[in-house]
């Protein structure tokens, strides 16, 4: 029986969907992800505090967005590459899909939080209450429930193939969802509210307030890849308990 | 971005508690999930050899 | 197969008429969800006519989340689950009649008692059929939707609470336009269009989500 390949440069990729493979080949990528992830973050907030100006509308309080709009990009992100290895899972039933669909979402999740998080701090002097029931911010509320309910379901199942494919068709069920969700929200965020009630900053960024957000955003995205790989890792040393392979660890 | 001084930067406009409450809670979290990883892989890795000291296949 | 999907909607029918209490019981709990509102933000008729839709809507969607748990489980329990799946009738199909029935013992006596309700909150009449429509176009999303959730926790212990946490996000969407519709009615503004896109979920719901809840099933019956 052949094998199915996938040969670029002389190595067939299609190995590393081994677990096997992968976590040798996991853990040599994550420190360079890490070292990217510090050195981004580092830029970042460098920008963000000693070049960005100070706001005139919003003063000192807008410097948030370096958190909020990264955080709230890779809560919208991860949860659409959480759903294509769950699909992926699904239809070339590879394990160790599903597993790296498990690793992600927890940071997943956890950037949403931040993005609640800050996004309510951001309001407060903003707009004077804690919570604003704006479009991104209410989405993002109903996002973090998608991610509690995936990881919710495949917790609640004992049998861990089923719980893969279980949460692989709720994570794919999701993701047509959210954007009509998105724009729902939208549409009555518009409806209720008379002037536009919005965290989003107006397109009068200063440059240097753009680069800050994207060096930040650019510094999640590596520190998510990094602790998902970290993850990964982990859960193939639960999972994988009775292979022979890991008893050379 | 030029701060007048430290307690300038520190007092963020009168915004310190926004900002740095949020700046704060990132920080605390991504260390926690850190650690929490940490704690995760060690476990599995305990688990493994308590596994193979039990005489498992 | 028409008449295989007929057998079907007869015998869940007719089983759901046999436990009459199940059926009822959802429906009592609509209707005392309902009544708890204004006795916890007070009688001001006002205020009432204006949480009214809103009330309405989110109440029917939780009374529509009870009866899920039951689409599955009987059939899950005695095997007939199984013989569906296995049978030459194409499960979506099956699933369909499954969640069509589904509808209408859940779904359409909420949609039928609404306006009543609606008339506790002194709703404005030209309101009621709104009110009436919005429900009858978005419960049957309700079952569909609820239906795949159903399906992912057949047989899963702490099912019903999950199902809840997995199925009220994608509830948002249709609760969203529904209780708009009533509400924009409400202001005088022009509520073609939620209607409009509720109808457009039922159309998109009714497409996809029985080839989702049969992917569920086999995977759950595994």
């Amino acid at each position: 029986m052949s094998q199915p390949s996938l040969v670029v440069g002389n190595v067939n990729w299609f190995k590393y969907a081994s677990p096997q493979s992968f976590y040798p080949l996991a853990g040599a990528m994550i420190p360079w992800f890490a070292w990217a992830a510090a050195a981004l973050c580092a830029a970042g907030l460098y920008v963000g505090f000693f070049v960005a100006p100070t706001d005139h509308q919003q003063g000192e309080s807008y410097r948030i967005i370096f958190i909020h709009v990264p955080a709230a990009w890779m809560s919208m992100f991860l949860y659409l590459v959480m759903a294509f290895w769950a699909g992926v899972g699904l239809v070339f039933n590879t394990r160790l899909s599903h597993m790296m669909a498990s690793a992600l979402a927890p940071t997943g999740a956890l950037f949403t939080f931040l993005a609640l998080w800050t996004g309510s701090l951001w309001g407060k002097p903003t707009w004077g209450t804690w919570w604003v029931w704006d479009a991104r911010l209410t989405s993002e509320l109903i996002l973090l429930f998608l991610y509690f309910g995936f990881m919710a379901l495949k917790a609640a199942i004992d049998d861990p193939r089923r719980a893969d494919r279980a949460g692989a068709v709720l994570a794919l069920v999701g993701v047509v969802n959210i954007p009509i969700i998105y724009y729902s929200v939208e549409w009555w965020n518009t409806l209720h509210q008379g002037a536009s009630v919005s965290l989003t900053r107006a397109p009068t960024m200063a440059a240097t307030m753009l680069t800050g957000m994207l060096l930040m955003a650019l510094a999640a995205w590596m520190y998510s890849i990094a602790a998902s790989l970290h993850r990964v890792r982990s859960v193939i040393l639960e999972r994988e308990r009775g292979a022979d392979w890991l008893r050379a660890l | 971005m030029s701060w007048a001084s430290w307690s300038d930067f520190f007092a963020m406009g009168g915004y310190a508690v926004y900002v740095w409450g949020s700046y704060a809670v990132t920080a605390g979290l991504i260390l926690a999930e850190v650690i929490m990883l940490g704690i995760r892989k060690r476990a599995a890795k305990a688990r493994l050899a308590a596994g193979r000291g039990a005489g498992m296949p | 197969m028409l008449t295989a999907l007929r057998c079907v909607i007869r015998r869940d029918l007719l089983l759901a008429m046999r436990r009459r209490s199940d059926v009822a019981t959802a429906l009592l709990f609509f209707v005392i969800v309902v009544s708890l509102f204004p006795l916890g933000v007070g009688p001001e008729p006002n205020l009432l006519r204006e949480i009214a839709p809103g009330v309405i809507w989110v109440a029917a969607l939780l009374a529509s989340m009870l009866s899920l748990s039951r689409l599955f489980a009987a059939d899950f329990a005695d095997g007939t689950l199984e013989q569906m799946i296995l049978s030459a009738t194409p499960l979506g199909a099956i699933v369909a009649a499954k969640v069509v029935a589904h509808w209408l013992v859940s779904g359409l006596p909420l949609v039928l008692i609404a306006p009543v309700l609606a008339l506790q909150f002194d709703l404005a009449q030209p309101l009621l059929p709104v009110l009436t429509v919005s429900l009858l176009l978005g419960t049957p999303v309700l079952s569909l939707i609820g239906a795949i959730g159903a399906a992912l926790t057949l047989g899963v212990r702490g099912s019903g609470v999950l199902l809840s946490l997995l199925v009220l996000p994608l509830y948002v969407p249709v609760l969203i336009m529904g209780a708009g519709a009533v509400e924009a009615a409400a202001v005088g503004l022009d509520n073609a269009g939620h209607l409009l896109l509720l109808a457009a979920f039922l159309v998109g719901a009714a497409a996809f989500a029985p080839w989702a809840i049969s992917a569920a099933l086999r995977i759950s019956m595994e």
